[in-house]
């Protein structure tokens, strides 16, 4: 038996499959098996392996004739907010159970036309909206992490792209995509002992993608390390006119970019961000990333990000505002759930269909959206938010005068159980204290793994940069990835 | 400014804001998001300590110009496509409760 070729990486598997180790039709059926046997993570909701299948036969014949792709033989997971053509496509929610695009978001049919094939739609937060995946429609994600005090207590994969996360940890995927709105790649990469990246806002096409914030949303890759990152990123990212928010800039050579080397560079480290209380494990693992970081040849250099205790608030003012916004579209006529009570009106139909169709936290959501922006309102809560926002994103502008990139933690904890945070809002929002501020300045971040908790689980590192310069922060990432030696895995219980 | 802002919101509000979201709520919902949205409404307060003056409220996150296009169609015909999730579909349109005024 050769090497499980589930434990390869995006790189390890291109490259093997290149180089005639394997066909890509033995990958499939590896992934789709390790797929198929993990039902007790409730990763995906659905499973699409005769999709893997076609992907993987069409790249036995490129590479038979010659003709290979930049994904040909690699297959991943969908986070389950990205349209897929005649595949159901749901953000979690009943509103769209059922519901089956007829097009293709841009950034699944990149990877597809790069030779990806897809192996399912991986489970998340309704509607991107949470940070443990408890909120999903179809059942909480279940990470394959435990804690190492004996206890079988069922951790959160984090939120809201948890289906990706807990799928490369458990192996049921070497990649996936994410979406970010205000963490939700990085705070699952970091839960689970994976590397994600969310670029620069603008990037990757939303097109196709289920909105929940429009001004934060962002598609990026979650994997096992930064050099698939950089891989899947290049095959995520480029202009897309039918998003007039798409950056018209070429999408630079990431993963030949790739340089461990950090000579003459500059690490900015906030001293807002070593906030009173913060967590034992939390602040060692980011000691050690500066130590790393000047092992690596970099100088550290204190910044300051004065307004970042506000980030949060403003986060969840403009976040619901737009989701409210966002989601008055789906209103039982013309795709999802349709509720009509009998001798129903039009308005009583919307209503009942909006009662019915979405969960708990979305409702929550929509009825602070619609609450900020109501006549009256709107300026002391939205357009309030929005000027802290452009301070916020105007310290960093200044911390990066004197740094190029910035080294934080990625959450303040490791993962909690299940259950333990579900019934204070407030309390699961602060998961993102360290990640919403970068989202709200557009800027590229990523999560990669620093070490283990006294716990035995992941916690995360986060590196954020400037606008466009995503090659700077993985490069730091990769410099981390090196010294860190990350190699745990959670024992297979599933 | 926020300092000015009502500071909670009651029961009748929480209605008022569910019917403007066209989200029915039940007496027990209704009752349960009034301290709920007032705990996070007042979380969200702080930020009226934060010093705006002079401060534009932000509309692009990243420099971006907008762009035009040719005034050209660019796609269309693709009736069944739009219709194919609809809930209830009838003779090329979607179909809705009977709305009299």
């Amino acid at each position: 038996m050769m090497t499980d070729l589930t434990n390869l990486t995006v790189a390890q598997i291109r490259d093997g499959f290149r180089a005639g180790d394997f066909s890509a039709r033995e990958v499939a059926e590896a992934f789709n098996a390790n797929v198929a046997a993990a039902k007790a993570l409730n990763a995906f909701i659905v499973e699409t392996p005769e999709h893997a299948l076609a992907a993987a036969d069409q790249a036995d014949k490129d590479r038979a004739a010659g003709a290979l792709k930049p994904l040909s033989g690699v297959p991943i997971g969908m986070k389950d907010l990205f349209c897929t053509d005649g595949v159901q496509t749901t953000a979690a929610s009943h509103m769209l159970e059922g519901f089956t695009p007829t097009y293709e978001s841009t950034v699944s049919q990149k990877l597809w036309d790069a030779g990806a094939g897809m192996l399912g739609k991986l489970n998340l937060d309704q509607f991107a909206m949470g940070s443990s995946n408890e909120t999903s429609y179809f059942g909480n994600v279940v990470s394959p992490w435990r804690r190492n005090d004996g206890s079988n207590a069922a951790l959160a994969p984090g939120g809201s792209s948890g289906g990706s996360s807990a799928a490369i940890a458990a192996r049921l995927c070497p990649a996936a995509t994410g979406t970010d709105t205000g963490g939700s790649i990085r705070q699952p990469a970091a839960f689970t002992g994976i590397s994600g990246i969310k670029p620069t806002y603008g990037r990757c096409s939303r097109w196709g993608i289920i909105a929940f914030a429009s001004s934060l949303d962002q598609a990026g890759p979650m994997a096992q390390d930064v050099r698939d990152c950089a891989i899947l990123l290049e095959n995520m990212a480029g202009y897309d006119p039918k998003d007039s928010t798409s950056l018209a800039r070429p999408v630079p050579a990431w993963e030949a970019g790739l340089s461990s080397d950090l000579k003459g560079k500059k690490i900015g480290v906030p001293k807002e961000y070593r906030v009173e209380g913060l967590d034992a494990d939390v602040a060692r693992v980011w000691d050690d990333g500066i130590a790393w970081l000047k092992d690596a040849g970099a100088e550290i250099v204190e910044v300051s990000l004065p307004h970042s205790k506000y980030a949060l608030p403003a986060y969840y003012i403009i976040a619901p505002a737009e989701a409210s916004s966002n989601l008055a579209r789906y209103d039982g006529v013309r795709y999802g759930l349709r509720d009509l009570p009998d001798g129903a009106n039009l308005q009583d139909m919307y209503a009942a269909t909006r009662a019915a169709g979405f969960g708990p936290e979305v409702k929550r959501r929509i009825i602070i959206g619609t609450y900020v922006l109501s006549a009256g309102f709107y300026d002391a809560y939205y357009t309030q938010a929005q000027k802290v926002r452009t301070l916020i994103a105007q310290d960093f502008a200044k911390a990066f005068e004197a740094c190029d990139v910035i080294l934080a933690p990625t959450a303040p904890s490791a993962a909690f159980a299940l259950g333990e945070n579900v019934d204070d809002p407030l309390k699961m929002y602060l998961n993102d204290v360290f990640a919403v501020p970068a989202s709200l300045a557009g800027l590229p971040a990523m999560s990669v793994p620093g070490g283990l908790s006294k716990d035995g689980l992941p916690l995360g590192l986060q590196i954020i940069g400037p606008a466009f310069d995503e090659q700077s922060v993985l490069n730091t990432g990769l410099a981390l990835e090196e010294r860190a030696g990350f190699t745990a895995r959670p024992d297979k219980w599933w | 400014m926020l300092a000015r802002a009502p500071m909670s919101v009651d029961l009748t509000t929480v209605k008022k804001i569910a019917s403007l979201a066209r989200l029915a709520v039940s007496e027990d919902e209704a009752q349960a998001l009034v301290p709920e949205l007032n705990g996070i409404l007042h979380w969200v307060e702080q930020l009226g300590e934060v010093d705006v003056t002079g401060v534009e409220p932000m509309t692009a996150v990243i420099p971006n110009t907008l762009r035009l296009r040719d005034d050209v169609v660019t796609d269309g015909n693709v009736r069944d496509k739009v219709l194919a999730n609809a809930p209830q579909a009838e003779h090329g349109f979607f179909a809705v409760p009977k709305v009299i005024e």
